[in-house]
């Protein structure tokens, strides 16, 4: 019996992945009103003067952004672990990174892409210019996948641990600063009419170091995690 | 040359061994590292002249900056520690790492506190989001979510492990945050009456400052062999040399 | 170079106003770092101690006739 082939694998991973996560909606609907129940805690929270809030605007959508991916992710392989699925993943005779980020990029076409795609929305309540909408859409893109990747490296770490979801966050906040720092920063800098190129590409360039290395990190840390 | 330094490395691999480098090292690195210190830290407060801008108030220095660079040291030390555990999956590597960590985040602390003590007389205020104290502020959650993780899995080995990768992604983060902060902070110019600069600083200063650091960083070290010592003690409690250690010394 | 900066001890206590800044620092960065060392140390005799118990109880345990007298009437659990 020959092996399946790699492309083979990738393309049945995540379609199981984007099957699994389909039939559980919960899943793909709570980081969304998590979303937009934080962003609207911020005018409440500070003050409804839209001069104010649109300053505050882009930290307070990005917060909520990435409080809502790691939320997110602390479930991402305890199902996995419990039906026993991430065991025969670790010791299936393929190299267990095509698996994984396949996983990764169902979980973020289904949570993260949706984030990104209603955060316009969002930043426009927040009294947000027009004009800047399109650099938060795009910010948001480019950093949640990041988010992504480095938070699963977190779950992988601490997947079946008591109390999980509190060490997760702690292990993965200082991790998420750099990318809040460059997206909320791209966005303001739009506000103020300054070019954004630059930081877009030093997202961009976060993104592809996140995506190129992290799944054998995430990998890695399942392995440390089922105890090698 | 290279041939010592690799019997050396491959030597210092056995956790027997390493108890016995221990032994023979920390009776004379302790009051070595501590008399550094003082001599570093009685010239630094006592004789060396005062800064002009900032008047005495900048004699935190001589603590500031060895635990600032202590810290981070440190940090990359794990980091180093961890990718040889993970890599060549070396035991001592994995005690090294656990021995780092909580000495570097006591200097992370302390660099921030110092920080805000000479900040408040000098800028007028206790905490100000630049870009040292920012990155020193994550480098301080690095270490602590590093000893967490530790602490929350029963295994020693996995445990190790687990820190091991944490430690090398903490690394390559604490790069891109330096760089993300630095960014942040030429947004707001403000109140940038720069620490005596680094290159500038004067003879009178800098002998002082360069012996606490010498001080500071091999008190580390001393502690770092300290609690890795004990950790081999604790791993290997059932082989035959520390039965007969512990036996030898109930003697 | 060799004389002090400071014409008397209360100048280098008050350290030009400054003094409750500077002191404050040295004196939590000394407590940390005391601290740090001495939890180390005292880590390091209780593991000791530990593995020391634990091998009177082996000992005594396999070999009957061995062990002091304090040994045997240590009660094992």
């Amino acid at each position: 019996m020959s092996a399946p082939t790699l492309g083979a694998v990738w393309r049945a991973s995540l379609r199981r992945e984007l099957t699994l996560i389909w039939r559980s909606p919960a899943d793909i609907v709570q980081p969304l009103f998590f979303f937009v129940v934080v962003v609207s805690l911020f005018p409440l929270a500070l003050s409804p003067k839209p001069a104010l809030l649109a300053l505050v605007a882009p930290g307070a959508v990005w917060v909520a952004a990435l409080l809502a991916v790691m939320l997110s992710l602390d479930g991402l392989f305890r199902r996995d672990q419990e039906s026993g699925a991430l065991d025969l993943l670790l010791t299936a005779p393929v190299v267990s990174v095509v698996p994984v980020a396949a996983k990764l990029l169902a979980h973020w076409l289904l949570t993260g892409l949706p984030l990104a795609l209603i955060a316009p929305l969002l930043g426009y309540m927040l009294q947000l210019p027009v004009a800047v909408l399109d650099t938060l859409m795009v910010s948001v893109l480019l950093g949640t996948p990041t988010l992504t990747v480095v938070g699963a490296i977190g779950a992988a770490l601490t997947v079946g641990l008591n109390r999980g979801g509190i060490l997760l966050a702690v292990l993965v906040l200082p991790l998420y600063v750099p990318v809040l720092v460059f997206g909320a920063g791209v966005v303001r800098t739009a506000l103020d009419g300054l070019p954004t190129g630059g930081l877009l590409a030093v997202l961009g360039a976060i993104l592809a170091l996140a995506v190129s290395l992290g799944p054998v990190a995430v990998a890695l840390g399942l392995r440390i995690s089922a105890g090698d | 040359m290279w041939k010592t330094i690799k019997r050396w490395y491959h030597q210092l691999g056995s956790p027997r061994y390493f108890y016995r480098f221990c032994e023979a090292v920390l009776p004379w690195l302790v009051p070595v590292s501590l008399a550094l210190l003082a001599v570093g830290l009685i010239w630094g407060l006592v004789y060396a002249p005062v800064e002009r801008y900032q008047g005495d108030s900048y004699r935190i220095i001589y603590i500031h900056v060895p635990a600032s660079s202590g810290a981070l040291m440190g940090y990359i030390a794990m980091g180093v520690a961890g990718l040889v555990a993970l890599v060549w999956r070396m035991k001592m590597a994995e005690v090294m790492l656990k021995a780092l960590a909580p000495f570097g985040a006591a200097l992370a602390a302390v660099s921030l506190l110092t920080g805000a003590l000479w900040g408040k007389p000098t800028w007028g205020t206790y905490w100000q989001w630049d870009a040292r104290m920012t990155s020193m502020l994550i480098l301080l959650f690095l270490y602590l979510g590093i000893m967490a993780l530790q602490n929350a899995i029963r295994d020693p080995r996995q445990a190790a492990r687990a820190a091991a990768l944490l430690a090398v992604v903490g690394v390559i983060n604490v790069v891109i945050v330096k760089y993300s902060v630095e960014w942040l902070n030429t947004l707001h110019q403000g109140a940038t009456l720069k620490v005596v600069g680094e290159s500038s600083i004067d003879a009178s200063m800098k002998w002082p400052l360069l012996i606490s650091m010498a001080g500071l960083w091999l008190l580390y070290a001393a502690n770092v062999l300290i609690r890795a010592r004990t950790e081999v003690l604790s791993r290997e409690r059932r082989s035959g040399w520390v039965r007969r250690l512990v036996r030898d010394e109930e003697a | 170079m060799f004389d002090p900066y400071f014409d008397s001890v209360a100048a280098f206590i008050a350290m030009g106003e400054h003094g409750f800044f500077v002191w404050s620092a040295y004196g939590l960065s000394a407590l940390l770092i005391v601290t740090n060392m001495l939890v180390a140390v005292r880590r390091q005799g209780r593991v000791r101690a530990e593995i020391a118990r634990q091998a009177r109880r082996d000992g005594a345990r396999t070999s009957p006739k061995a062990g002091t007298s304090s040994n045997s009437v240590e009660s094992n659990q």
